[in-house]
């Protein structure tokens, strides 16, 4: 049994850097060992576009950044013993690893053992019906509409599976992030499946490790206040995990970025809700007495992590077609601007409420109140008014499954260029296609995780 | 009593599920961490985020990280599928919650001298 084991993440999201494998790639082949390197790129809709894909032709349905991210990748770890483990493998494991194999061929590696993590689509496995009793989160679910994508959330378990039958690199769809790194590292330390403190300090180490460059400074600089050097040659994460579960993030040598108390501080805590119990397909977590400690440059020791029995359920994202996304901006600078900005939205308002009454309409004045601002305009109407040369864009935007609302919506707001405001300019306009989503929890029982090597033909 | 912006005492993430937004709020020094665990509440939380009319607000203390996690619920306008606004996840909100002023009795920020207040650039708070 291996006695550490190194990890880095490549990738954060389906958006992320392409050239961040490479320094990662570099500082692992300096080490032996179990050494590996993931790749997190589903976010909730991520998947269910890649459902549309895979409908539209079936040889597709991976994360369309699949090609992007690992190609660089891919030749320097089979030549340096890297394995590779990613939930690139979107709503078609099976045909991403068929275009990894093809791929490998292409570079001179004919030979590579892939394995694929199936088993999260739900959609033969329930009826609408049950989808909507088992929905946990709102009642999207409850009319028993069309479902576009529904999968589980898989634990670590098929993806150390997967890893003790050989694999170069592991395809999963979806698994919980931190999945990716509590695979290979059951894998690695022989971590049994009740070893509860262990479990959980190996999934902080996948939580800290699954948005790559969040704690080594991304998603943190803050000029004057919270400096990060090299922003744009950003070192992204590599863990240190001892068999006793404590761990070491930091980042390679001579990359930007930053790893401290602060960038490890924040991650802990992304996108957690009761620190005592951040419940996952493999444990609950419970971080309340995790310590972290700067014990070198850009070296946080990570230790303390407490885990509890696994839940009963399982997660699922459950996505369904959302209609339409109508968004439509024009800008209004100089001298009184911010009152012909508002002429603008009243304008457009007045209009939409005569030709779609029912549609609700959002403006943003972006230069006053935009992100901050909430869908009824309430902040935006408290707001005290820019005054002098402001320099203003108004966005509308509306959501409906009505194409002509949609489309009505950017042709008035199109038309200001003429019969709006003085000095209206810069309109662009779009129609995105929506997804909605919403969660469910799963029974166990009804969920089979399966691992199979792709053969070598 | 003076009252000093929370970007001066602290700094800020903001992550989401669906509907839900976590801000976690990391004193900048040890010794803001006790001042804030009596002030910076979930009331305080609440009427900062007073427009989005959140359904619940939560506050984990973390004190061996010096933190707070904030968890409110049904502020994101359906989540980054269903929402309206140009940042769905609510990324920018911790920069809401950094933004506002949090009033503290002297003397509560101990021995050193306190952060003096600078004003706080853009609308609307």
């Amino acid at each position: 049994m291996a006695q550490q084991v190194w990890i880095g993440a490549a990738a954060g999201f389906a958006g992320d850097r392409a050239d961040a494998s490479g320094p990662l790639i570099e500082a692992l082949a300096r080490h032996d060992g179990p050494r590996f390197l993931i790749f997190e790129t589903l976010a909730e809709r991520t998947l269910a576009l890649a459902q549309l894909d895979r409908l539209a032709d079936p040889s597709r349905g991976e994360v369309p950044a699949l090609k992007r991210l690992l190609m660089p990748a891919l030749a320097p770890c089979i030549a340096a013993g890297i394995r590779i483990v990613g939930n690139f493998g979107g709503a078609n494991p099976r045909g991403a690893a068929a275009k990894i194999r093809q791929w490998g061929k292409e570079l001179g590696w004919p030979e590579i053992k892939i394995a694929v993590v199936e088993g999260d689509d739900l959609r033969s496995k329930l009826t609408a019906a049950e989808f909507a009793r088992f929905e946990s989160d709102g009642d999207l679910l409850r009319g028993e509409p069309e479902i576009v994508a529904a999968n589980a959330y898989l634990g670590a378990e098929a993806i150390a599976e997967a890893l003790s039958r050989g694999a170069d690199i592991v395809v999963t769809g979806r698994v919980a992030d931190p999945a990716l790194v509590l695979g290979p590292l059951k894998h690695s330390f022989g971590w049994a499946d009740d070893d509860w403190d262990r479990l959980a300090a190996g999934v902080l180490a996948g939580h800290l490790l699954e948005c790559g460059s969040q704690v080594t400074g991304g998603y943190f600089a803050d000029p004057g206040i919270k400096d990060v050097p090299g922003m744009d040659t950003l070192g992204y994460p590599l863990a240190e995990v001892e068999r006793d579960g404590s761990f070491v993030v930091t980042k390679p040598v001579g990359t930007g970025g930053l790893v401290d108390r602060r960038t490890v501080t924040e991650q802990i805590l992304y996108e957690i809700h009761d620190p005592a119990a951040y419940l996952t397909p493999d444990v609950v977590l419970d971080l309340t007495d995790v310590e972290i400690e700067e014990i070198g440059r850009d070296r946080v020791s990570v230790k303390g992590a407490r885990g509890h029995a696994a839940p009963n359920t399982l997660k699922a994202t459950i996505c369904i077609d959302g209609g339409l996304l109508a968004e439509a901006e024009i800008s209004y600078t100089g001298p009184n601007a911010r009152a012909r900005a508002g002429l603008a939205i009243e304008t457009v308002t007045k209009r939409m409420a005569r030709f779609h009454p029912a549609l609700q309409i959002r403006a943003d004045l972006i230069g006053s109140v935009s992100v901050f601002g909430d869908s009824a305009g309430a902040m935006l109407a408290a707001a005290t008014p820019v005054s002098g040369n402001a320099d203003l864009r108004v966005r509308f935007a509306a959501e409906t499954t009505d194409g002509a609302a949609a489309e009505c919506l950017l042709d008035e707001v199109e038309a200001l260029y003429c019969a709006g405001p003085a000095g209206g300019g810069g309109v662009r306009k779009r129609l995105t296609p929506r997804l909605r989503s919403t969660s469910c929890l799963i029974a166990r029982d009804l969920v089979s995780p399966q691992v199979s090597m792709l053969e070598v033909p | 009593m003076p009252a000093v912006p929370l970007y001066q005492l602290a700094h800020a993430r903001s992550g989401d599920k669906g509907n839900r937004l976590n801000i976690a709020v990391v004193c900048r020094e040890e010794r803001f961490y006790r001042p804030l665990s009596e002030h910076l509440t979930p009331d305080f939380v609440t009427a900062v985020f007073r427009e989005r009319q959140p359904s619940a607000v939560r506050r984990y203390e973390l004190p061996k990280l010096r933190a707070f996690n904030f968890v409110l619920d049904d502020v994101l306008d359906g989540g980054v599928n269903g929402s309206l606004g140009l940042d769905g996840h609510g990324k920018t909100l911790s920069f809401l919650l950094l933004s506002a002023s949090i009033a503290l009795p002297a003397g509560m920020l101990g021995a050193e001298e306190p952060p003096q207040p600078q004003p706080m650039p853009g609308e609307p708070r």
